[in-house]
């Protein structure tokens, strides 16, 4: 009877679930069950194996191939695609949204089960009912606004939207917060707190140990492809220290590892005036932009989400959106005027964009190749490119940055969000800049990879380069920065030194 | 072991060699069903020449395709070239070795123009290059409207197309004879200089310290090519002799397959096919990239022009129909990827190869045209088919 009771309270049962690609073993016997109307989060370093459970949840990898069982209500369930979870009632939102952009909010939540009216859709209750939907998530928009014209936080409303609308029971929200900003996320964690009080279960995959603390009733860690703990938040056994230690399984006593050098006193790169304006959009994206870096600094950029930052680094690293610029660049006290990325690189400047698959990397390509990409003039002679040359290159850095791959003849798209990332930082080394721009350099990394990479920009500005970090996460800012420049609506709200920025005073002036 | 490293290897490459299994497939059901007229030295030497001009245009498409574009407009281009060309030399004179730069050149202004409306414009390849077809097109009709098709008189220019290197050694000589002496010589220059290279290479990779192919795989593999390069120049020496034709189809592959895979410009295309943003950033640009790759397709185009026309000796009013389909087909079976940064030019050579014998060989066998081009659908869609399958099981 004991039994017979303790199944009914779990919603979801997951045993002994193994998964195995060529070469990988993904998940071993991991077990993971979810209580009806919780918050269940599953943290885990990248790798862990989370994705792929959610994946042989949903059906993504069908009934056989995977070992172990999958009870929804205690029934064991056999799903041969996702739409067999669907309509089991379980919904999946991935970090990369599954909506359509040029169309309405409305055609969204609809798409692919329309309201009929004999055989053709009825848009008048189409419309009816997106507007109570968009009320439930606190989705405040005219429903027929199209979706690219809403900023990410308003399209992952439409997406969970969505989910509701197909009378979801297990939500399930892969890194739902790494493009939010700090607004947006209170917003959905309050929503998803709303869902819960109307009997929708969530189980939140999340890199940010914060959120889930004020979240979770109950957090499951992975760690290897093996389920580590399942830790009751109600009965305080959850805390930032208790996780860290289960995800990594090792102490991290310095989250941000200390410096031997200041900084020095010449100014390396000084931007004067600048503003830029979006042709296509009409609209001044950058106001009156001034600031200074200095030998061997690491300047930090804080603001929230749209602030204009990556606006700001992209348009002074040749400006590839083709935005109308103005003002003064100076490069070691020479003025720069640069028409291309190339001309930047030139002059000593790279830039390592903020979302390293879309426009970062070259996934279907190997290591070595991304690794020497931006700077193959250096290994090649009268054109032609030294092969022998670019392994050692690639090699060299792979030990120096502990870049975890089988070999250097990986393609990228195979690596973890890490490895990605030190990639990534490996191509712009090689072009041996004098400043290095680093927008969003841990997002989506965990928090073995984020320390690695705290420590290579340590050791980087000791050697005398200067590194400019975008970032949206306030302790890497302030754990990390010798100035902090705090932009706000394209402009810069305020200068502030490392011992005088708080989270607060940063704040304050980011949403001024 | 051996043969456990040489399924490794395999195994790696199976793209590769899954192609050259068809093209021995083809060739092998063709010369058992033709009772080996296929594989004679005479056949093989004009399925090489009919080739050419198909090749040449797939080594350029497979770039164009490469950095996400297409180009519909080299079909008529390569025929309205031709039709210049024959002009050039019957009305203005032109000496026949002149007719080659000549045609290089109004190519790659031609895809300068293409690449002036994707890359500066932004207007869509697909587009574009169809707004090209239309008017290359016209300009084909309109150059040969007065007089029709106009034949070529000049030796040299036709040898372009119909011709074959001379023997160094006549052919009646006590040695080998009835056998092309100089073609033989060519072969065995190339499988020692194929050779060379390959063990230099092995033996740089060593001395670094990298993984190799072991000893035994490489000496097959080896061993295989030099079998597979020899026997081509067998065949080609038992006829006439390497022809004209063959000696361009080599050059055009070798010099883009060197590009390709050496040089800086050739990782900057792949770089801009695989994701044009990263590339961008990286301090590439991606305009002057489209510019290079769509004057390479229209040089290549005019190339292709003089090929047809000298092969006929003459220029017609139906030159280039369908030749850019052609060259889409063996691309596409030569392994290039329609989501950009994948291909290769020694596939795409490839592909010409197995697309031109199967219709050769299907002519042979008094195939109906109907037939025929069902079966080519089915050879280009299996081809596709199994290009996609492969790749998602490596993930």
């Amino acid at each position: 009877m004991e039994n017979v009771r303790t199944m009914s309270d779990h919603i979801l049962e997951m045993r002994g679930i193994s998964k195995s690609f060529p070469g990988v073993k993904a998940l071993s016997d991991v077990t993971f069950s979810v209580r009806r109307g919780e918050i269940h989060c599953l943290v885990g370093e990248n790798g862990a194996g989370k994705s792929t459970l959610m994946k042989v949840l949903s059906g993504v990898y069908p009934h056989g191939d995977f070992q172990g069982d999958i009870a929804l209500d205690g029934e064991v369930r056999r799903f041969r695609h996702i739409a067999d979870s669907e309509k089991a009632g379980i919904a999946i939102i991935y970090q990369e949204l599954a909506l359509v952009p040029e169309m309405s909010v409305y055609e969204n939540l609809f798409l692919g089960h329309e309201i009929r009216k004999g055989s053709l859709v009825d848009w008048n209750a189409t419309i009816h009912q997106s507007v109570a939907l968009m009320k439930r998530v606190r989705l405040v928009a005219d429903p027929s606004t199209k979706v690219k014209d809403l900023g990410v936080g308003k399209q992952q409303l439409v997406e969970i939207a969505k989910a509701l609308s197909r009378n979801v029971r297990l939500l399930i929200l892969d890194e739902p917060t790494a493009a939010l900003n700090e607004d947006d996320c209170d917003n959905l964690l309050e929503i998803l707190r709303e869902l819960k009080a109307e009997g929708v279960t969530s189980i939140m995959i999340s890199h940010k140990l914060k959120e889930v603390i004020r979240i979770a009733d109950t957090v499951t860690v992975l760690r290897d492809g093996r389920t580590i703990c399942t830790l009751d938040a109600r009965k305080g056994e959850v805390s930032e220290p208790v996780l860290i230690k289960h995800m990594v399984g090792r102490e991290i006593d310095n989250v941000f590892p200390p410096r031997s050098k200041k900084p020095g006193d010449e100014v390396v790169l000084e931007v004067e005036g600048w503003n830029a304006w979006d042709r296509a959009l009409g609209r001044q994206v950058l106001k009156d932009v001034s600031f200074k870096v200095r030998r061997g600094e690491i300047v930090g950029f804080a603001g929230l989400m749209g602030s204009g930052r990556t606006e700001l680094a992209r348009s002074l690293f040749g400006n590839p959106d083709g935005y109308r610029v103005e003002g003064a660049v100076r490069v070691e006290s020479t003025a720069a005027d640069f028409r291309s990325p190339a001309d930047a690189i030139g002059a000593g400047m790279a830039y390592a964009s903020e979302d390293r698959k879309r426009n970062g990397l070259v996934l279907i390509q190997d290591v070595k190749q991304n690794v020497t990409l931006a700077n193959l003039r250096a290994i090649s002679k009268g054109g032609v490119v030294d092969s022998n040359a670019e392994v050692k290159v690639a090699e060299d850095y792979r030990k120096a940055l502990n870049i975890k791959t089988p070999s250097i003849d990986q393609k990228v798209v195979n690596l973890s969000g890490g490895n990605q990332q030190k990639v990534s930082v490996a191509k712009w080394l090689f072009v041996k800049p004098k400043v290095l721009v680093l927008d969003e350099p841990t997002r989506g990394i965990d928090v073995g990879a984020k320390y690695e990479i705290y420590t290579i920009m340590n050791k980087l500005v000791e050697e005398g380069m200067s590194i400019v970090m975008i970032s949206s996460e306030l302790p890497e800012v302030l754990g990390m920065s010798d100035r902090v420049y705090v932009v706000s609506a394209g402009r810069v709200a305020g200068e502030l030194p490392v011992a005088e920025a708080t989270q607060e005073r940063v704040m304050e002036l980011a949403t001024s | 072991m051996i043969l456990n490293d040489l399924r490794k290897a395999l195994r790696q490459n199976i793209r590769d060699y899954t192609m050259y299994f068809l093209l021995f497939v083809i060739m092998a059901v063709f010369t058992a069903m033709t009772r080996g007229l296929f594989m004679s030295s005479r056949n093989i030497a004009n399925l090489m020449n009919q080739t050419g001009y198909i090749a040449v245009l797939a080594v350029g498409m497979t770039l164009v395709i490469v950095i996400r574009h297409i180009d519909l407009s080299v079909g008529y281009l390569a025929g309205f070239i031709g039709a210049a060309t024959a002009i050039a030399m019957t009305r203005w004179g032109m000496p026949g070795w002149a007719t080659i730069p000549f045609a290089l050149l109004l190519g790659a202004a031609a895809g300068l123009v293409t690449g002036f409306l994707v890359a500066r414009l932004g207007i869509p390849a697909f587009v574009a290059t169809l707004a090209g077809w239309l008017i290359y097109r016209g300009l084909l009709l309109m150059v040969t409207m007065k007089t029709g098709t106009i034949i070529i008189p000049d030796a040299f220019f036709n040898a372009i197309g119909n011709g074959y290197i001379p023997d160094v050694f006549p052919s009646e000589s006590a040695f080998l004879p009835g056998l092309h002496k100089l073609t033989l010589l060519i072969g065995l220059a190339a499988i020692a200089l194929f050779s060379a290279s390959q063990i230099r290479a092995r033996k740089s990779k060593q001395g670094y310290g990298f993984e190799v192919l072991p000893l035994p795989v490489f000496a097959i593999k080896l061993a295989f090519m030099a079998f597979v390069i020899g026997y081509i120049t067998w065949i080609f020496a038992g006829y006439n002799g390497m022809s004209w034709t063959a000696v361009i189809v080599i050059v055009v592959v070798v010099v883009f397959h060197f590009v390709t895979t050496k040089t800086v410009l050739g990782r900057h295309v792949y770089a801009v096919g695989g994701n044009p943003e990263a590339a961008e950033l990286s301090g590439i640009s991606v305009k002057k990239i489209t510019f290079i790759v769509f004057a390479a397709m229209g040089s290549l185009a005019g190339l292709a022009g003089v090929l047809y026309a000298s092969r006929l000796q003459s220029a017609t009013t139906k030159a280039g129909e369908m030749f850019e389909m052609d060259a889409i087909t063996a691309a596409y079976i030569g392994g290039v990827s329609a989501g950009g940064g994948v291909g290769r030019i020694a596939g795409s050579l490839v592909g010409a190869i197995v697309y031109m014998s199967l219709t050769s060989g299907m002519n042979l066998l008094s195939v109906d045209i109907s037939l025929q081009y069902i079966v080519r659908g089915v050879v280009l869609a299996a081809a596709v088919i199994f290009d996609v399958q492969t790749r998602k099981r490596r993930g």
